[in-house]
């Protein structure tokens, strides 16, 4: 339900979506992730408006919207990766398993333990394979003995679908691996710590189709698990992978839905304008 | 945004397209009821002539659908347009079929003495291409409570039938002699009928396309 129009720009009208009436896939059970009005500034720039959406349990949703559009300000928002950015203030609440991840005291390294994060381009460490994915569990002292640790490693190397890759040259360097694999390495390091939610910034956009299709795969296997939002560019590909997928627009939700119905027949104009690649 | 302009020419050359053929199908019916009522053969032959075209329009939708999904990968109303032309173009093309069956027993008929009465069968006729015009007004202007209201009228087409059969049957079984001409008329109604339930499947297609709604099977 629309409840108010704010003219953002000369050509473009945004409706904003009423904060109480959250569209999103009801499951029955309780979200994974709620937000409730969150607002986000740069400093004075508000980049993110009253957002308000709920993602269930165990399904891919993916974010979608012209660049500058707040999509992957909002992604970073889950896992308050933004505070690291001076100057950003957040206002709204982002509940984590009914838990407000911004209320004070909130310790950001074990939110960030339980929501994990895949950036688009690889940024695997200089080190061996095996000690990439080690990494989070050594610092973490997750394990407690050196087999639990290989056997970690090995899992999320599986779970990643790059176990069959690299299982006989765990000892060689990271960089060596192609794009698509070092991608594929970054979210075994995440995965390694057992996260319940992985946060995807457009994770295949510097692959190639190859590539791209193996990340996809492993997306749809890895929702088995685990919670995951992800940011793409590409259409096509959210269309391919998610379940439910959001739209926005200038700093604001302009709809969420099921991606079959977002991609057959959107409830927003807007939408439906920036799908079929009629927008502005 | 020059994608999006080559979609919009190729969305609208495809609407052209299918619209000739539904203009090619509703000639066809035209002409074919009309030798037969009229008893010309020439225009028999002209619809006869005229379907191997349309077939070749059939197949050039097919591909330009194929075409559009393949490279532009359309989606929301684009999608729904081009699925709904996609699944249109063979009916037309059925319709265009059924017309051609009609010319051929309208050939045979006209070599034959003239039957007394044609019975309902130029009512039934004209109430088919009534409804096809009207489908094809409603997908040209995706209007779906048009669509509606042209499957509504379709029950009137299954009564003229229904009427049309028992007349016929009765016919045959007062005057047996004519009984293979009436026969034959009897085809003419089972194609109109069937005429009547094709123009009905492209209106569901233009209520999909406007809506996204599919009422086949759940009218």
């Amino acid at each position: 339900m629309l409840v108010s129009v704010s003219t953002i720009s000369p050509n473009v009208t945004v409706p904003a979506r009423e904060p109480g009436n959250i569209a999103s896939l009801r499951t029955g059970a309780a979200p994974k992730v709620a937000v409730r009005n969150l607002d986000f500034y740069y400093g004075k720039m508000q980049a993110l408006h009253g957002v308000s959406l709920e993602i269930p349990e165990r399904i891919v949703m993916a974010f979608i919207g012209p660049s500058g559009c707040g999509k992957s300000t909002f992604l970073r928002t889950l896992n308050r990766m933004n505070d690291v950015i001076p100057g950003t203030r957040v206002a709204g609440e982002v509940l984590i398993d009914g838990v407000d991840i911004y209320q004070p005291g909130t310790d950001a390294v074990e939110l960030r333990r339980k929501v994990g994060m895949v950036f688009q381009k690889s940024n695997p460490f200089p080190k061996s394979i095996f000690d990439n994915v080690a990494y989070g569990l050594r610092i973490n002292r997750l394990t407690a003995t050196p087999a639990e640790l290989e056997e970690r490693v090995e899992q999320a190397l599986k779970d990643a679908a790059l176990w069959n890759e690299v299982k006989d040259r765990l000892k060689t360097s990271a960089l060596s691996l192609s794009g698509g694999q070092q991608q594929r390495l970054c979210i075994a390091r995440a995965l390694a710590i057992r996260p319940e939610v992985i946060l995807m910034d457009e994770p295949a956009s510097a692959l190639d189709p190859m590539a791209t299709y193996k990340i996809e795969e492993l997306i749809v296997e890895l929702k088995k698990q685990y919670t995951i939002v992800i940011v793409t560019h590409n259409m096509q590909q959210a269309a391919r992978v998610s379940d439910s997928t959001a739209f926005f627009l200038l700093g604001k939700l302009i709809e969420i839905n099921s991606t079959e119905k977002m991609f057959t027949n959107p409830d927003e104009k807007l939408t439906e304008d920036y799908i079929t690649g009629r927008f502005g | 945004m020059d994608h999006h302009r080559h979609l919009d020419d190729e969305l609208d050359a495809l609407r052209d397209r299918v619209l000739l053929l539904g203009g090619a199908a509703e000639t066809a019916l035209e002409r074919a009821m009309k030798s037969l009522m009229e008893r010309d053969s020439e225009l028999a032959n002209q619809v006869l002539e005229q379907d191997d075209q349309i077939d070749r329009l059939e197949v050039e939708i097919d591909r330009q659908c194929i075409d559009i999904i393949a490279l532009r990968q359309p989606a929301a109303r684009d999608l729904r347009f081009v699925i709904s032309v996609a699944k249109m173009a063979p009916v037309l093309e059925r319709i265009a079929d059924h017309a051609a069956n009609i010319a051929r027993v309208a050939l045979d008929l006209n070599n034959e003495p003239e039957l007394k009465s044609v019975v309902d069968l130029r009512r039934m006729s004209e109430h088919a291409l009534r409804m096809l015009r009207a489908a094809l007004d409603a997908f040209t202007a995706a209007d779906a409570t048009a669509a509606r209201q042209v499957i509504q009228s379709d029950a009137e087409i299954n009564e003229l039938y229904n009427h049309i059969f028992h007349r016929l049957i009765e016919m045959m079984v007062t005057e047996p002699t004519t009984a293979t001409r009436d026969a034959r008329l009897l085809f003419v109604a089972k194609h109109l009928e069937r005429i009547g339930d094709y123009v009905t499947d492209i209106c569901e297609l233009t209520v999909y396309m406007a809506e996204a709604a599919f009422i086949k099977h759940f009218k």
